[in-house]
């Protein structure tokens, strides 16, 4: 539906390369003479790709420890795991592991949950990213979304409000190394395991009162399955108590799939900068965590990494077997071409 | 142009029955008769839709009447109401976009109404009251008001010519601007008030009108006018279209006049005439609507399962509500079953994305600009009329692309309608003028061939007849530049270009028409001495008639009737013994492809002329069936006449008419000619313009078959069998799927004349009858070409209506100038007129006009050509990007509980279709050149390969919809892979949810557009401008949208994602590896269909390439086809298009007759 189009054509139309649709262009064309190349070129980069972080992902050393401890795993956390079942927290476990080689630094300790839907919409929107930003009004009047993590039954609002920060992971680890008879305690890292722009940012404290940081969060309550407010999440540590402190934000920052891991430590200090060395090793547990209710596992990962993070054999195997492709479609290719070419060379003859 | 809304506005609407009496300036005829005034509508034109108040609501109204919008609303309103995934701003905004362009749009071209409605109604007009001028508002004007008019000034309504500054009450009007007709029309006053010259004449005047109500039809006005005088009888006189001035026409040449308004505002027949043409829909449109439907499915099916398997899954209490995710306390109290219900809903607003907003403003924006081409195509510009192609719909662009039936008129169409007097025949004598001719208006005294001579004085009544018997006037020169040509002082104008033929040829023999003067008609005789005749009356020339008369009365008192026109409608018509000599020279004639007209007289004596004068007024003051009445005076004089002679005139083929005709049959499509010229003529023309080849068979189907006998439509019945049987036989397996086939086997030519074609289409007794129109309906579809001759208007569309709705819905397209070709371009899919020289109606009510019947082998071949590829390629692209951008929405519910877990960010969600992928594809819809324009107009083979809507077929549409079901598994499995260790930062921090879809949404983006860049073939600077354009903008607003915290978002979920993305070295290699698995099989079969291609194309095509020797000539273009010619997957793969195998003699025969084409014309006859 429309006014006549050219009804003022009285008048030459224009002879510009636009008008007449004659705009100098480039025109390709996906020949075989000219896809040839590609793929053979394609096909060699992407074997060379995938050679390479084939490569970096083989070196890359990881181990997983499990300590869900099922009940008739016979596992040493199997105690505390039905504790939590009861409802009991504060448990304590230990593993012992062995390391079969030299673990190279920075070695990064992992947790990973599974069957646990940190995805689903009810949960990842069960959050006030105003209140963690330190905001005012939002500690004292969090967010609706929050619900029914918002407020205590007596009405005080929760700080940090919301299913995310309820259920922030509360296992606690400690790593002993055996040398000479004795385990040694691996100083573990807390520190640069969030992104910088959320613990710089995006997370930040209510403004200190009178310096404190207690008397900020006033009139607001925990969340109901914290042993403790949010300002003692690490009590030395004014940067990294409240709703700066790291783990709170690798919590905080939901995970894709319902098998994830969140980063925890690194080991990158004193005796162990240069890695973990091969030998026997001690895991101390505090077993808070309740995951066999919805049959989650709970896993402890030690990793080193690359340069393209963790261990991921996928990506590797992947250009691998996409770079076979394009070479063995280069060479069918080649071979109908010729074919063809043949054919028509007969033709005219 | 203007749509005129329906005149609900005016208050006369209930009572179109019957007529309305207008009085006279509102005067009452009599004391005793109580004038009551009645109620007609004003003078207000109302075209525009909408006023200020009402634009809103009436607007948006008319918008959600779309179903897809309708759809969007409910999405909205749905996301509104129940909590749903993602925000009502995702579907608002792009929804808010949609109606905000097209209200805008709606709402400029309504303003641009209301201001042309301004001018019009604004306008300053003279109204005559009480003796005195008035200057009034033209929308001011009452029906009844008598209105003053000047020189060159439009109507403001539609009056009753009273009087105007001549004596004589004549006044000359050009119309135009109403159908185009540029000669001047002279109109009459009624006799009695033509004396009424000043404002107190006009004032004095008491009379009342009565007329019928308002009909569009321009040419038709049946009235009367009953002139009161005190103390005397009441005089009443007819009133017909000569005494009605339209609103839009301009008076010329008369200095004023004076008029009576009767048809007032949106009752005038210019307002009448501009409502709705019926809409159009284009094969494309149908085809977007189902595969919308199946979209629906889709979705549905996709909701109902993502439902379904929540409840399943959520049958587990820890799934249902782990310890960590508790439900809200109303979620709890809601009941299951309209839980269940919201989340159905949930489910459909989250995967509503499918169905594309987008694509409906795109595919507007892309037909409204695309249409631009047409009208600036330098190449379909004439340089004669100084006009170019015109477009009056865009809707139907990619129809030009899809016409399998193309029914052309024959003369001004095919012919030029320029007509040359070529020779006469006087008494069976033959007469032909020197081929020194000029085609100007010189004196040729150059010698003359006579062959035999007829006697004197019947030459000279001959040539006395040709000056008389017309309706051709003179229109003095323009001395614009002061320079006086003498001999191109004036020049004859008439509606009817054989009749300026005519009177020039007789001009060549020495008669020379010097026009009209009062009631005279003046002629210069060969000895230089001006005749007068009267002319008394002008029996006009209608096409069922196919003759005029007029009858004069010398200045000796003789009253003569001239009559000119078809010899089958004066031969019966004239004294037998007469026939024969002429008969002969006639059929000749008609051979060669001349028009020939036959010219009778007759001698009236003066009680004839009393009593056919008597008749005449009398049915011409007939209010009822005035024409019937006068059609039957007509015959009844035009009775017993003496035959004279009769006239070829040549009508030339328009140039390169056989070629263009070549073309279009070669690109499949079956041309016929409906005509209502004569079988013999169109015939002849037919195989002049290379309709019929040499070799083709004719069946015929006419009156001379038929025989005169009663038996007639038995023997019509035993014909049509024959026929029938033996295109069986040429065709045994009876699949219907012979059309377009490029087979070399015999070809059927059908000659059907409109006195045949009514006996099948409206048989006398009704037994059996439809099997005899299926039977003919079947030779039809079987015959290369058609030629329907004598056919008229009505006729002619009804060919178009009965081929339209036959077996598979062929889309027609239909090609004329005249008024007479109006009914079929408005039949057909397509209507095209050609801006020719028998007015403006062809082109007006046209969906696109043309200056040529040549410019259909450009619009058709490489427009049309260009725009179905486009828009199909558009719509398949549509529908494609959409479902690779939500399968993997719909994946991730598997992984998130089924929770309507959106897998983008909503800013992404909402943007995708607006603003990341939408101008490429727009740019690709309207620049896209898959095949070069010379290409597509010189090879119209090409032409077959997108026949019967094969880019938009269900393969096709499987094709893009299994590629973005790959795509959108590629995508989603990719990424989750990937995500088994989410610790992609080379520091060892891990990703989220929200990184997860930004990895997916990157990939899509890239892959939609580089699917897109894969696709065009014609890299202009504005390709490349748009398609890394929109990467560029895409990577650029990521880094934006998520640089910044965006204080009117609750959650802050896209906070330096995308720039912690890229810093990780895996996820660059993970994107680019998707997107090159996802291109790879399409780049797999481009190559391998081009190989095959390039093999196939070399020596089935060279040799082909003998068959078109007349286009590559023609094109000045030698060389064949380029070999590298890039197909397109969605092509048809013609089997017995490229691949038949034609023998090199039978292509050099084929040659060889085609080059003596005017030879076997006599031997067919």
């Amino acid at each position: 539906a429309m006014a006549g189009i050219g009804a003022l054509s009285g008048n030459k139309p224009d002879n510009t390369a636009f008008t007449q649709q004659r705009l100098p262009a480039w025109q390709p064309l996906l020949s075989a003479g000219t896809a040839l190349p590609l793929f053979f070129c394609a096909g060699l980069a992407c074997l060379a790709v995938g050679l390479g972080l084939h490569f970096s992902s083989d070196t890359i050393r990881e181990l997983e420890l499990d300590y869900t401890g099922a009940p008739g795993s016979g596992h040493n956390c199997s105690r505390c795991a039905n504790a939590s079942l009861a409802g009991a927290g504060g448990c304590t476990c230990s593993l012992r592991f062995e390391l079969p080689e030299r673990f190279p630094g920075p070695v990064c300790l992992y947790y990973q949950l599974s069957n646990y839907y940190q995805n689903h919409r009810r949960y990842s929107v069960s959050r006030d990213d105003r209140q963690l930003s330190g905001d005012a009004s939002g500690l004292s009047n969090p967010a609706t979304e929050c619900s029914p993590f918002r407020t205590d039954p007596r009405g005080i609002p929760i700080a940090p409000c919301g299913a995310i920060a309820n259920s922030l992971f509360n296992d606690t680890f400690a790593l002993y190394h055996l040398a000479n008879g004795t385990f040694y305690p691996v100083p573990l890292d807390n520190r640069g395991i969030s992104w910088w722009t959320d613990s710089n940012i995006k997370f930040s404290n209510p403004e200190l009162i009178n310096g404190s940081l207690e008397t900020a969060f006033k009139g607001t309550t925990k969340p109901p399955n914290w042993p403790h407010a949010a300002y003692m999440l690490d009590m030395g540590n004014l940067n990294n108590t409240g709703f700066i402190n790291e783990d709170f934000i690798v919590w905080m920052r939901t995970a894709a799939l319902p098998t994830f891991r969140k980063l925890y430590r690194r080991v990158h200090e004193g005796n162990f900068s240069s890695g973990l060395p091969q030998g026997t090793y001690r895991l101390d547990i505090t077993y808070n965590y309740p995951v066999l209710s919805f049959q989650g596992t709970k896993k402890v990962i030690f990793s080193t990494v690359s340069w393209m993070g963790g261990k991921n054999p996928f990506l590797g195997i992947v250009y691998l077997i996409f770079g076979s492709a394009c070479i063995l479609t280069g060479f069918v290719m080649l071979a109908v071409h010729i074919k063809f070419q043949k054919q028509n060379q007969m033709d005219v003859e | 142009m203007f749509r005129w809304s329906i005149n609900r506005f005016c208050a006369g609407e209930e009572k179109r029955v019957g007529t309305r009496t207008v009085f006279v300036g509102h005067r009452p005829v009599s004391e005793t008769d109580a004038y009551v005034e009645q109620k007609f509508c004003d003078n207000r034109i109302v075209s525009s839709k909408y006023t200020v108040w009402n634009f809103l609501p009436k607007n948006l109204f008319e918008q959600f009447r779309r179903i897809a919008n309708f759809y969007f609303l409910i999405i909205f309103l749905v996301q509104v109401i129940v909590d749903t995934p993602t925000s009502p701003v995702t579907s608002g905004l792009p929804l808010f976009f949609v109606i905000i362009v097209t209200a805008i749009k709606q709402g400029y071209e309504d303003w641009l109404r209301h201001r042309a409605d301004k001018e019009v109604n604004k306008s300053s007009v003279f109204i005559v009251e009480n003796a005195k001028q008035v200057k009034k508002h033209s929308e001011k004007i009452k029906v009844g008001d008598i209105v003053e008019v000047k020189a060159d000034e439009t109507f403001p309504c539609d009056l009753i010519f009273l009087a105007s500054s001549n004596d004589d009450g004549i006044c000359y009007v050009t119309t135009a601007s109403l159908d185009g007709e540029s000669n001047f029309k002279t109109h009459y006053a009624v006799r009695d008030t033509t004396g009424l010259r000043t404002d107190d004449d006009i004032d004095s005047l008491t009379a009342t009108i009565e007329c019928e109500q308002p009909q569009p039809d321009l040419y038709k006005f049946v009235g009367r006018i009953n002139i009161y005088r005190s103390n005397q009888e009441p005089v009443a006189r007819s009133l017909g279209p000569e005494n009605l001035l339209l609103k839009g026409s301009t008076l010329k040449n008369t200095k004023k006049i004076y008029g009576v308004a009767v048809y007032t505002g949106m009752e005038t027949k210019m307002a009448l005439n501009y409502q709705g043409k019926s809409q159009k829909r284009s094969a494309v449109e149908k085809s977007i609507n189902a595969f919308l439907i199946v979209y629906l499915c889709i979705l549905v099916s996709k909701a109902t399962v993502c439902t379904t398997l929540k409840y399943i899954w959520q049958s587990n209490p820890f799934n249902d509500e782990p310890w960590y995710n508790q439900k809200t306390i109303k979620e709890r109290d809601t009941f299951q079953i309209l839980r269940m219900f919201t989340d159905f809903l949930s489910f459909m607003v989250l995967f509503n994305f499918i169905i594309p907003v987008s694509m409906y403003v795109t595919v507007e924006m892309q037909k409204f600009l695309g249409s631009f081409f047409i009208a600036w195509d330098k190449e379909m510009y004439d340089e004669e009329i100084k006009e170019g192609a015109l477009v009056n719909t865009s809707d139907l662009n990619e129809e030009l692309g899809q016409v399998e039936y193309v029914f052309t008129d024959k003369t001004g169409t095919l012919t030029e309608n320029s007509m040359k007097f070529i020779e006469c025949c006087i008494d069976g004598h033959k007469y032909k003028a020197g081929i020194s001719e000029v085609d100007g208006f010189s004196h040729t005294d150059g010698p003359l061939k006579y062959y035999g001579k007829a006697e004197k004085c019947r030459e000279e009544l001959f040539l006395r007849a040709l000056c008389l018997c017309h309706t051709v006037q003179i229109k003095e020169g323009d001395n614009v530049d002061g320079l006086r040509v003498n001999q191109e002082r004036w020049t004859y104008i008439s509606s009817s270009p054989d009749e300026i033929a005519l009177v020039k040829g007789a001009k060549k023999y020495g008669f020379t028409f010097l026009g009209h003067e009062a009631d005279y008609m003046k002629v210069q005789n060969q000895k230089n001495e001006i005749e007068k005749y009267q002319l008394l009356h002008v029996l006009n020339f209608d096409p069922v008639r196919r003759r005029m008369s007029v009858v004069v009365k010398t200045s000796t008192g003789k009253f003569l009737l001239f009559c000119k026109g078809a010899d089958s409608s004066i031969f019966p018509r004239v004294q037998r013994d007469e026939i024969q000599q002429t008969k002969v020279h006639v059929e000749r004639n008609a051979m060669d492809g001349y028009r020939t007209l036959c010219v009778a007289f007759k001698e009236l004596t003066q009680e004839d002329y009393k009593k056919i004068n008597d008749q005449l007024s009398e049915a011409k003051m007939a209010l009822q069936d005035r024409e019937e009445k006068m059609a039957r005076i007509f015959d009844d004089i035009e009775a017993d006449m003496h035959l004279i002679g009769a006239t070829a005139v040549e009508d030339r083929l328009q140039e390169h008419a056989a070629e263009t005709i070549e073309a279009l049959q070669t690109a499949g499509m079956k041309v016929w000619v409906l005509t209502g010229d004569k079988m013999e003529t169109a015939k002849s023309t037919c195989y002049a313009s290379r309709l019929f080849q040499t070799n083709t068979e004719l069946l015929e189907l006419t009156t001379k078959m038929m025989g005169d006998s009663d038996r007639k439509e038995e023997r019509l019945h035993e014909l049509l069998l024959e026929y029938h049987k033996k295109l069986l036989q040429d065709f045994p397996q009876n699949s219907g799927k012979l059309k377009r086939s490029w087979t070399v086997s015999q070809e059927y030519g059908l000659i059907i004349d409109g006195s045949t074609l009514s006996l099948i289409l409206n048989p006398s007794q009704d037994s059996s009858s439809s099997n005899y129109k299926s039977i003919f309906l079947q030779i039809c579809l079987k015959c290369t070409s058609v030629l329907c001759c004598r056919m008229a208007p009505l006729q002619k569309a009804q060919i178009v209506r009965m081929v339209k709705n036959s077996k598979g819905n062929p889309i027609t397209l239909s090609i004329g100038d005249g008024a007479n070709d109006v009914s079929m371009i408005l039949e057909a899919h397509v209507g095209i007129g050609i801006k020719g020289k028998e007015g403006r109606q062809a082109a007006r009510n046209s969906d696109y006009a043309v200056p040529k019947f040549k410019h259909l082998r450009k619009l058709l071949l490489a427009h049309g050509h260009l725009y179905y590829v486009r828009i199909a390629h558009l719509v398949q692209y549509f529908f494609y990007k959409n479902l690779c951008f939500i399968l993997p929405q719909f994946l991730y519910q598997f992984f998130c509980g089924f929770s309507q877990q959106p897998l983008y960010d909503a800013a992404y969600l909402t943007m995708y279709n607006i603003c990341f992928t939408s101008l490429p594809i727009l740019a690709y819809s309207l620049l896209e050149q898959h095949i070069n324009i010379e290409t597509l107009t010189s090879d119209p083979r090409l032409y077959m390969k997108i026949s019967d809507n094969a880019m938009l077929q269900w393969k096709p549409f499987l094709y893009w919809t299994c590629l973005g079901a790959f795509e959108g598994l590629v995508f989603f499995f990719g990424v989750y892979f990937l995500f088994q260790n989410s610790s992609l930062e080379d520091n060892g921090k891990v990703f989220g949810n929200w990184t997860f879809g930004t990895i997916v949404f990157t990939v899509l983006v890239f892959t939609v557009t580089l699917k897109l860049a894969l696709d065009t073939r014609f890299w202009t600077w504005m390709n490349h401008f748009v398609i890394w354009g929109s990467l560029a903008f895409y990577v650029f607003f990521s880094f934006f949208w998520g640089g910044i915290i965006w204080p009117f978002l609750k959650q802050q979920r896209m906070y330096f994602v995308f720039a912690h993305m890229v810093t990780s070295v895996s996820t660059w290699l993970a994107i680019v590896l998707l997107i090159f698995i996802s291109l790879f099989p399409e780049i797999l079969l481009v190559v391998f269909k081009n190989a095959k291609r390039k093999n196939y194309q070399e020596h089935p095509l060279s040799s082909c390439s003998l068959k078109l020797p007349a286009i590559t000539v023609f094109l000045g273009m030698n060389k064949t086809v380029p070999f590298n010619l890039p197909m397109l997957l969605s092509y048809k793969s013609m089997e017995n298009g490229y691949t038949s195998e034609m023998k090199l003699e039978d292509a050099v025969t084929n040659l060889t007759q085609r080059c003596h084409l005017r030879i076997p014309q006599m031997q067919q006859l």
